[in-house]
């Protein structure tokens, strides 16, 4: 209450915080990759415009690397469970988040998702985000590694028009190689030197799912990248100590 | 449009701090985005227009200061050239992002009563 002039006003008390926006979504993300790790899945989150490739990439993947770790993967949708039905005839076990009009998974949705998609003699788990190149960047879901897909028909400025999605990237993946010869002024190298202004470590694999090209060094990427991640196995601790 | 997510957690967050501080209604929120945040402001902004309304942010004022994104070399810690590539001028090293990329409630003003409204003038307004 003003105690200064009497006028009756309320007194009005600043708080200062740091306060995330995100810190809800950071606490069950973390939570997922707690859950995750004990039960030794690696788990990656795709991103990339609709028809950059990305379910096109899991099915030469589960092709390629047959005989290899056993997949799963989840598949976020606005409307349908397509990519999730497409992923299923290939052989990877799927479901699919439909997100209505979210434009983005989040670490909620992935959490309930994992309740209904059995992990248990799971290697990798592939999170297929909403095809979005903005949205999708900002909200951890629980994943170790952070792939974005652009195709040789976005074109080489992809990088610096979408910077916040590149700049998460552990990788950059260019889709439909097969496509080159019709688009004569499409320049790698110039996909790549551009990466550089929004990656400080830039890592690019281009690769073909349709014919097969840069597929076996996706597949080496992964094989790393899950080495990298798969430490000694992290016990939970208490009540925490339930599924996702 | 996750912009429309993050002003849900927003009144969430002024809601709670309006609790805990027993006030009894919220003045002014500020916040930081940074230039990588992924956050385009005047949709920020156009989205709290719209939910503040019946919540406990009806009357506050909301501020957003953008923060521009700083890339720093971690060993040299000089900062990079902003328009290049992402690597120190001087070891070659590659930067860090030291900010801009925060979406962060950074201050909440409320309005407290510290004692009974005096001759009832402001019971009114108290409702």
């Amino acid at each position: 209450m003003c105690d200064t002039c009497g006028c009756g006003d309320p007194a009005i008390v600043p708080v200062e915080l740091q306060h995330s926006l995100l810190a809800d979504n950071d606490r069950r993300a973390h939570h997922n990759r707690a859950h995750l790790r004990a039960d030794g899945v690696f788990a990656l989150n795709l991103m990339g415009s609709p028809g950059s490739g990305k379910t096109a990439l899991l099915e030469a993947t589960a092709a390629r690397w047959s005989g290899g770790p056993r997949l799963a993967a989840l598949s976020g949708d606005l409307a349908t469970d397509r990519d999730a039905a497409r992923l299923r005839a290939a052989g990877i076990p799927s479901l699919a988040i439909t997100t209505g009009s979210a434009c983005h998974l989040d670490a909620r949705m992935v959490h309930d998702a994992l309740h209904d998609l059995p992990l248990g003699d799971r290697d990798v788990l592939f999170i297929e985000n909403v095809g979005n190149l903005v949205c999708p960047a900002i909200y951890d879901l629980g994943q170790e590694r952070n792939v974005v897909l652009v195709s040789v028909t976005e074109g080489e400025d992809k990088p610096l028009k979408y910077p916040v999605m590149f700049r998460r990237a552990d990788l950059v993946v260019v889709t439909k190689l097969d496509l080159l010869p019709l688009l004569p002024e499409f320049q790698l190298d110039l996909l790549r030197e551009n990466l550089a202004h929004v990656m400080p470590e830039p890592a690019c694999i281009a690769l073909s799912a349709r014919s097969g090209e840069g597929l076996d060094a996706w597949i080496q990427w992964l094989e790393g990248a899950r080495v990298e991640t798969s430490g000694p196995r992290v016990a939970l601790e208490g009540p925490a100590a339930q599924r996702p | 449009m996750h912009e429309w997510s993050l002003v849900e957690a927003l009144l969430r967050e002024a809601e709670r701090q309006m609790r805990a501080h027993g006030a009894r209604s919220v003045h002014r929120l500020h916040l930081r985005v940074g230039e990588l945040a992924g956050v385009e402001i005047s949709l920020l902004e156009t989205a709290y227009a719209s939910f503040r309304e019946r919540s406990c942010c009806e009357r506050a004022e909301l501020e957003v200061e953008a923060v521009p994104a700083r890339w720093r070399c971690p060993r040299c810690e000089q900062d990079l050239l902003p328009g290049a590539a992402l690597r120190c001028g001087g070891c070659g090293g590659p930067g860090r992002l030291a900010s801009g990329d925060e979406i962060v409630l950074a201050r909440i003003e409320m309005e407290v009563d510290a004692s009974p409204a005096p001759r009832g003038v402001l019971a009114e307004e108290a409702h």
